[in-house]
């Protein structure tokens, strides 16, 4: 079954009703949906450089320049993807129960001295990429490397956008 | 004793199984096999095949629940049946609580190679009886009936039950103790025990195992309804020989298995992308002014990092390296429990649906950490709650798997985690007045069994509805656990505000429940849930974990007077700094930050609040639309002040038409403030890197975060190679206090 676009497009923009969506779930997947979307996506991006994988609601793995790096909706450009992105936001640490407590009821949060919480901003648009809720002291997680290569050549069957 | 190989072809089970496992290692399928020359021959047959061994195991299970009379087991249905090879390796699952379908193949394999072929004999009408997290179970609480199904004089499987017990005997009344810190603690054990011959369970069995529990009426029917699945289980079995053949039979037990496990790795390379996923959770135990024995007064904070390797041919690894130790408390997990979440996980990210069995659990390679929550390897440790950890562990398995999806386009698949199946309220009295006096009441609400789960990337997390142990979770009726624990009964159960993590799209909202102590004496309660650091892993691409528990309880009061005056009392607990609890009773109020809490004594006109948990929020929550925020207020999921400071929303209760309006000007006004916070208050990586460093080469950190570092940094190489180039430490660093 292939999807229709327009549902998709409904779907991502969270517009699709429990009945239309339910289906999505519980039937076969559509063969052809990571290239649905990645057409859905380039066609909304206000910049050209091809998506090679969505890696975020905001982030992208892109080609530029014969480089494969991670850029922002907002143009914000994070450099090499294989360097966790997080460490180029701009990071606020919560670490206080002030600060917690500016989110959190009083008791229904994390307690400073056991953890804390770091949210990582897009230092182009500040749109709120991660939330971590870590000890003090923990080491920036890096989430997610995709193997590109391995993906496109092996498992789709060709080449990846940047090696065209 | 003399005995005769019970296996396939004269062999004995033990050279079966060592085959099985060969062949699994040699040829990297299950048994060997290359083709699924069944399914290719006669697709409909297969599947018919499949399909009344599938429909079987359900109906037993529908059926066998009306013999017991626990209200978990009947009314919520925390129970499964499962069938199996003779090596152990499950075929066909029945719904309910799933977890347990591996736990007891490891039951099986455990008799296997133990030798039970020779002694004590296993014989067409045995029946055994497994709750050992030493040999498969999660904890002492759910128990394990298994029987052997025999076709002439071969083995050629196993049916196997489970029900969750309402309480196992333990330290105190309960079913999750948070006490316990010893095996010996753990209530009653029974390793794999011949309990019955002939399909009957012997009678010294009952008269002792009844003698060990506080609830014997349940207990025996709760084997019995085992049992009786079971003995279900092997006509239907028998029926399917008689219709299909025996060859038949045994050929396609093994070709069900291998297409599970080639159902996974088709499944995973379709929807995940290959590549390493990392995510990390933790979970607090704040035992050192709270514990009775000395070897458990400390506060404890376990690392759960997770990390799964998505590799080119669909097959994957998971791996806790790097979690801290295992110790004298009651959240150690056997690796049969580790084995147990990970599979039911997989059923409901990546193989629902289809052939679900052990197949899956052949597809993944795991590393449970010798010495670490995971895998203590200490058998006199206690096991009475490993969910403590398990829970909030696999919540990473749930968001790694979730990137993949991300990534792949499956955007309607994320679930970045689901809430705590905890705050299960616990412990037990005596009536002292009323038609039941002098008879003992457990409480043991497992209303648990209905939280928050994540939101996706493109709708809400579904409210009080999931349990990751039990895909058909269902929290039940107020009225229905009241016919137990009658000595507690609620006095509310409405929708707790704030719970719900925040996001662009919402994690699942929950209840808070309100109860009182009622003719009763030698009340004792505890409760067990994280408090003092947010549940598992947290929200995804930026949104937020959902909110933390904490106790709440009045002694003393003057409940009692106020229902004479017919006066307000408290039935929620929405604002924490403006309590009901502090505004409508007299009585010593008492609020704790954290969730887990050692027995304490109540009596009659105490009061206790409870709450369930939300699920984790997905996305920016200043890109919630304004009209979802209208809903999450007028549904009571939120207060003004959450929608305020976290969504930027701006938004007054309408008195007449009972609605809440948004006013959007102002909203789209606060917004923009917002953001303005985030760049003023926000740092640079390397200014956050200088500033979290300090906090561990200056001592600020507390002796259990200090702890947890020390105890991952001695268990794994990698991670205390990878944590030491991070914050720039030489070789030989040490954590202060080393």
């Amino acid at each position: 079954m292939k999807e229709d676009k327009k549902t998709l497009q409904r779907m991502l923009d969270g517009q699709l009703p429990w009945e239309q969506l339910k289906p999505i779930i519980g039937d076969h997947k559509d063969p052809n949906r990571f290239d649905a979307i990645i057409e859905i996506l380039q066609e909304k991006l206000n910049w050209k450089e091809p998506i090679i994988l969505p890696l975020h609601e905001h982030l992208y793995i892109v080609s530029k320049n014969g480089e494969r790096i991670v850029k922002c909706d907002c143009g914000y450009e994070f450099g090499d993807y294989r360097i966790n992105w997080k460490t180029k936001c701009k990071i606020r640490v919560r670490d206080t129960f002030e600060a917690i407590e500016e989110l959190y009821p009083k008791d229904m949060g994390c307690d400073p001295e056991w953890e804390e919480l770091r949210e990582y901003f897009c230092p182009g648009c500040f749109s709120l990429l991660d939330v971590e809720a870590v000890p003090p002291g923990y080491p920036v997680i890096f989430n997610f490397l995709p193997e590109i290569d391995v993906f496109y050549e092996n498992w789709l069957g060709r080449k990846p956008p940047d090696k065209e | 004793m003399e005995s005769k190989n019970i296996g396939w072809n004269g062999k004995s089970l033990k050279s079966m199984l060592e085959e099985s496992e060969k062949l699994l290692e040699d040829k990297k399928s299950y048994y060997g096999i290359e083709h699924l020359s069944l399914k290719e021959e006669n697709p409909f047959r297969y599947e018919r095949a499949y399909a009344s061994l599938r429909g079987a195991l359900v109906s037993a299970r529908e059926t066998a629940l009306h013999v017991a009379a626990s209200p978990i087991v009947t009314e919520i249905g925390e129970l499964c049946f499962g069938l199996y090879t003779p090596e152990g390796d499950s075929i066909a699952v029945s719904t309910g609580i799933l977890v347990h379908i591996h736990t007891m193949s490891e039951g099986i394999k455990f008799m296997i190679r133990e030798g039970y072929e020779e002694n004590p004999t296993i014989n067409q009408g045995d029946i055994f009886l497994n709750n050992d997290p030493q040999c498969g179970n999660v904890h002492t609480t759910d128990v394990q009936t298994l029987i052997p199904i025999f076709w002439e004089e071969e083995l050629i499987g196993w049916a196997g039950g489970v029900t969750h017990q309402i309480d196992i005997g333990g330290i105190t009344p309960g079913h999750t103790l948070v006490s316990s810190i010893q095996r010996f603690d753990d209530g009653a054990y029974y390793t794999c025990l011949k309990i019955g011959s002939n399909d009957k369970i012997w009678r010294d069995h009952m008269i002792s195992a009844k003698k060990a529990v506080r609830s014997p009426m349940y207990w025996e029917l709760d084997e019995k309804c085992r049992l009786a699945g079971n003995l279900m289980i092997r006509d239907a079995v028998f029926e399917f020989i008689e219709r299909e053949g025996i060859e038949y039979y045994k050929k396609f037990i093994r070709e069900a298995i291998e297409e599970g496990r080639q159902i996974l790795q088709k499944r995973v390379k379709e929807r995940l992308i290959p590549g390493r996923y990392r995510a990390s959770s933790f979970m607090d135990l704040p035992m050192k002014h709270q514990a009775w024995v000395p070897l458990a007064k400390e506060n404890r904070i376990s690392n759960h990092p997770l990390e799964i390797i998505v590799k080119e041919d669909g097959k994957f690894s998971v791996s806790f390296d790097g979690a801290s130790a295992g110790g004298a408390n009651a959240f150690n997990c056997d690796k049969g429990a580790m084995e147990g979440g990970q599979w039911v996980l997989l059923t409901q990210v990546l193989i629902y649906g289809d052939k679900v069995n052990d197949g899956a659990y052949y597809a993944v390679e795991k590393n449970y950490p010798l010495g670490s929550w995971a895998n203590p390897g200490d058998p006199y440790l206690s096991y009475q709650a490993p969910w403590g950890n398990l829970i909030p562990a696999y919540t990473a398995m749930m968001k790694c798997l979730s990137y993949g999806l991300f990534a792949r386009g499956f955007r309607e698949e994320v679930v970045p985690g689901y809430g705590f199946t905890g705050d299960s309220i616990q412990g037990g009295g005596i009536f002292n007045a009323g038609p039941l006096k002098g008879e003992r009441w457990m409480l043991s609400t497992f209303e648990i069994s209905g939280q928050g789960l994540g939101a996706s990337a493109v709708r809400d997390g579904l409210n009080w509805g999931y349990a990751m142990w039990n895909p058909e979770s269902d929290l039940g009726d107020v009225e229905t656990w009241e016919l137990f624990q009658g000595g507690i009964p609620y006095l509310s159960r409405k929708v707790k505000p704030n719970v719900a993590g925040f996001g662009k799209y919402r994690g699942g909202g929950n209840y808070g429940s309100v109860a009182f102590i009622a003719n009763s004496e030698k009340v004792e309660f505890f409760a067990g849930r994280e408090g003092l650091v947010f549940h598992g892993s947290g929200g995804m691409h930026g949104g937020y974990p959902n909110s933390t528990s904490y106790r709440l309880q009045a002694t003393n009061t003057n409940l009692a007077e106020i229902f004479q005056n017919k006066q307000d009392y408290p039935i929620s607990d929405d604002d924490t700094r403006n309590g009901e609890f502090e505004r409508f009773l007299e009585g010593d109020i008492e609020r704790k930050p954290y969730g887990t809490i050692y027995p304490i004594s109540l009596h009659n006109y105490d009061i206790i609040h409870f709450s369930e948990s939300g699920g984790p929020g997905y996305g920016d929550p200043l890109e919630r639309k304004l009209e979802s925020i209208k809903q999450d207020l007028d549904d009571g999921l939120y207060t003004p002040e959450t929608v305020n400071n976290v969504f930027g929303v701006v938004a007054k209760y309408e008195k007449t038409t009972k609605e809440w309006e948004i006013d959007v000007e102002e909203s789209t006004k606060h917004r923009e403030e917002i953001k303005k916070e985030r760049e003023e208050k926000s740092m640079n990586f390397e200014e956050f890197w200088k500033y979290e460093r300090k906090k561990i080469t200056e001592g600020e950190l507390s002796e259990h975060v200090n702890r947890m570092y020390s105890e991952s940094l001695k268990l794994s190489k990698t991670w205390s190679k990878e944590f030491k180039e991070f914050w720039k430490f030489p070789e030989d660093f040490q954590m202060g206090g080393d």
